[in-house]
């Protein structure tokens, strides 16, 4: 879509301006991509998880200034006074319980919600970058380039990211932001670039990148104007499965309790872990919601992956 | 062949030292260094300080660091641990490692051996409720989150219908007066458990070249006296009472791990052979006139093998991710509890110890997947 884009059409004439042509272009090929996307009934139910937890991040606020009392229902220090024992069942004034530690549940939940999205936005965006970058450059320069990167990305591959995490934890402080970026950064120099170079390679041999070149383009700017835009959408196929494995690696490490932060959905998991209550399954309220939340947000951004995978690679579109 | 082989060990062996350096950085880029925690005791005079701090070596250039520590390393020399004070990281590894390595191979194998059939007969009997429940439920397994899974393992076999222990290596109960270590024992069943595969692997090929009519009955009695012989040896023994407990206590990690990475193996070898049964060969062998079985098994999985193998190295980080995830819910004190214990204590020796261990077995691991898969197609073989 993005190759049509960068190209000006012969049948629009030479009296409309460029942008407009790309304007319309890069519309029309949107439209064509979406209506593909929407025929694949997977990658809908992944956009509707999706768009069900980003709904949280909007409604947490709007709960807190008009129904719920700000002290309570804080997420990380609220505390409810009125209930005798903590953790209290589902009830009307607590819709999914309280922990251990006499928060409301829902609240936890929602307010999780926007660091969940930061992060795994946080992680795809460096990663992509990363991989997208490195991926161009690699391909197109090939030699002492190519080879350390890729030799690198074995190594990357090869380890394990919670393993990696685990030790890290016990070296540096791990907060959100330096989590997300270390995530980025694995992933950005492990299994993605080497997908994205391959992809890259290919692009490199098209005739439209020697038309440029004997157009006269230096080789930045074939890199910026071709390579990279045609690079793209495969690009941002990697970050949907970015952002699935940071949320996955951050509930695991705040599980274990390796993390500094205030509040996520591993931590209420540790939360419960630490006061006991972890195979206690009567009260499903402390664990349930987290663990499910983490796995629908998952499999869902999975699902949508998967669904661009079949727009991107037409190898695997039903035929 | 033997050319390919000994490149891709030569290569193995370069990448391990780029694994070993970078694992250097990671411990010089923390801040100050993890002998601080002694360094900074207020009682210590200045002297004093740089007198340890020299002993310790930390006044030295970083390059000379670097290759002290490098040698130190592939001596095997980590240090001693901090949290097992007087024991040097080494020894803890020689304990634990066995135990992360049978829950690794065994779940891998497993794994992959399940997720394979099913994946086969599932691209072959495409459309219906089994299919939809097979994608949806292998993507669930794939994306769901491990320790609630594991957890949730725990509650129904162990808590409710109580057929394995909840956790932990052993029965402390039934080890109080036993005549040997745990450890002996474990490695006599790993012992074990290794030599009966291999014969039962040999087995497997020499039935091949059988008449299909009689390669059952070959396969059926060969296992059977197999087992039939390594449970003779453990009667003899004596300590078979104690290696069932520890088999006890080991079916449902494994078992766990497994189900997990089952799922990402067959929903791989079903998009692969998929794609096999539109190749030509496969019209080819069906116009042949060739039964249906044939087709699937010799023709289309064979070659729709090919892909699964090389997804074997990208498993290979997430079948060990599982196994710390694993081994922490269940308290089963393999490597990966250890380096969890050690990071949250911050004993930086072991925490590095067990990272470079994870890191042999993920090389190893790499390298058999290469192995197998130029063993497998003839044209990486021969180029």
């Amino acid at each position: 879509m993005a190759e049509i884009a960068s190209s000006p059409s012969p049948i629009a004439g030479l009296e409309t301006p460029l942008w407009r042509v790309r304007l319309r272009l890069l519309k029309r090929g949107i439209r064509t991509n979406l209506a593909l996307f929407s025929e694949n009934p997977i990658g809908l139910v992944g956009v509707a998880i999706i768009l069900f937890y980003f709904s949280f991040i909007i409604i947490h606020p709007i709960l807190i200034k008009t129904v719920w009392d700000p002290v309570m229902y804080n997420p990380v220090t609220g505390y409810d006074i009125e209930t005798p024992y903590h953790p209290a069942p589902p009830s009307a004034t607590h819709l999914l319980g309280t922990d251990p530690l006499g928060r409301d549940v829902l609240s936890q939940l929602m307010w999780s919600t926007r660091s969940e999205f930061i992060l795994g936005m946080v992680a795809a965006l460096v990663t992509v970058i990363i991989a997208t970058s490195i991926g161009a450059l690699s391909a197109y320069y090939g030699g002492a380039i190519d080879t350390f990167f890729m030799r690198l990305a074995d190594i990357v591959i090869m380890m394990p990211y919670i393993t990696i995490l685990i030790v890290m934890s016990a070296l540096f402080d791990l907060t959100l932001p330096v989590l997300a970026l270390i995530l980025g950064l694995l992933g950005g120099l492990g299994g993605a670039t080497i997908i994205i170079k391959s992809q890259a390679l290919t692009i490199k041999v098209r005739t439209y990148i020697e038309a440029a070149r004997v157009a006269g383009g230096g080789n930045g700017h074939i890199i910026w104007n071709h390579i990279i835009p045609n690079l793209l959408p495969l690009s941002f196929l990697y970050m949907m499965f970015a952002v699935n494995s940071a949320i996955a690696s951050e509930a695991v490490l705040s599980f274990f309790g390796l993390l500094n932060i205030r509040m996520s959905w591993g931590l209420m998991i540790y939360t419960t872990s630490y006061s006991g209550y972890l195979l206690d399954f009567s009260k499903w309220w402390l664990i349930f919601p987290a663990s499910v939340s983490i796995s629908m947000l998952c499999a869902a951004f999975y699902l949508v992956g998967r669904a661009l995978d079949e727009i991107v690679n037409p190898r695997l579109r039903k035929r | 062949m033997r050319k390919y082989l000994v490149t891709r060990i030569l290569q193995n062996i370069l990448t391990f030292f780029l694994f070993l350096t970078l694992v250097y950085i990671l411990i010089d880029a923390q801040p100050g260094s993890y002998a601080d925690q002694y360094l900074n005791d207020p009682r210590l005079t200045p002297d004093q300080r740089a007198i340890l701090k020299s002993n310790l070596g930390l006044d030295r250039p970083v390059l000379e660091r670097y290759f002290i520590w490098l040698g130190s390393a592939l001596r095997g020399d980590f240090g001693i641990s901090f949290s097992n004070f007087p024991r040097p990281v080494l020894d803890v590894i020689a304990e634990r490692a066995p135990r992360t390595i049978l829950l690794f191979l065994s779940a891998t194998t497993l794994s992959y051996f399940i997720g394979f059939l099913a994946g086969k007969i599932l691209a072959w009997k495409r459309g219906g409720w089994g299919e939809y429940v097979a994608t949806v439920g292998g993507v669930g397994l794939y994306t769901i989150f491990l320790p609630w899974f594991a957890l949730m393992m725990v509650w129904f076999w162990a808590y409710k219908l109580k057929l394995f222990p909840i956790g932990k290596f052993l029965n402390p109960v039934l080890w109080r007066n036993a005549p040997v270590d745990a450890n002996y024992v474990f490695n006599r069943i790993l012992v074990t458990l290794f030599i009966s595969s291999v014969i039962i692997f040999i087995i497997f090929l020499y039935a091949r070249r059988l008449d299909p009519a009689r390669r059952m009955p070959v396969r059926i009695v060969g296992i059977g006296l197999v087992l039939f012989a390594a449970l003779l040896y453990w009667i003899n023994t004596g300590v078979a009472m104690y290696a069932a407990d520890i088999l006890h206590h080991t079916v449902l990690p494994i078992l766990t791990l497994a189900v997990v990475n089952f799922a990402g193996t067959m929903l791989l070898t079903r998009n692969s052979m998929l794609e096999t049964l539109r190749e030509d060969y496969i019209m080819a062998a069906r116009a042949k006139g060739l039964p249906d079985k044939v087709v699937r098994d010799k023709h289309a999985s064979r070659n729709a093998l090919l892909p699964v193998v090389t997804s074997f190295v990208l498993a290979v980080a997430f079948i060990l991710d599982g196994g710390v995830i694993t081994e922490t819910t269940f308290s089963w004190p393999g490597m990966g509890l250890t380096l969890l214990g050690a990071a949250l204590v911050e004993d930086i020796p072991m925490v590095i110890g067990a990272l470079v261990f994870t890191g042999i077995i993920a090389l190893t691991a790499h390298l058999v997947a290469d192995l197998l898969y130029a063993l497998l197609d003839p044209r990486i073989r021969y180029s």
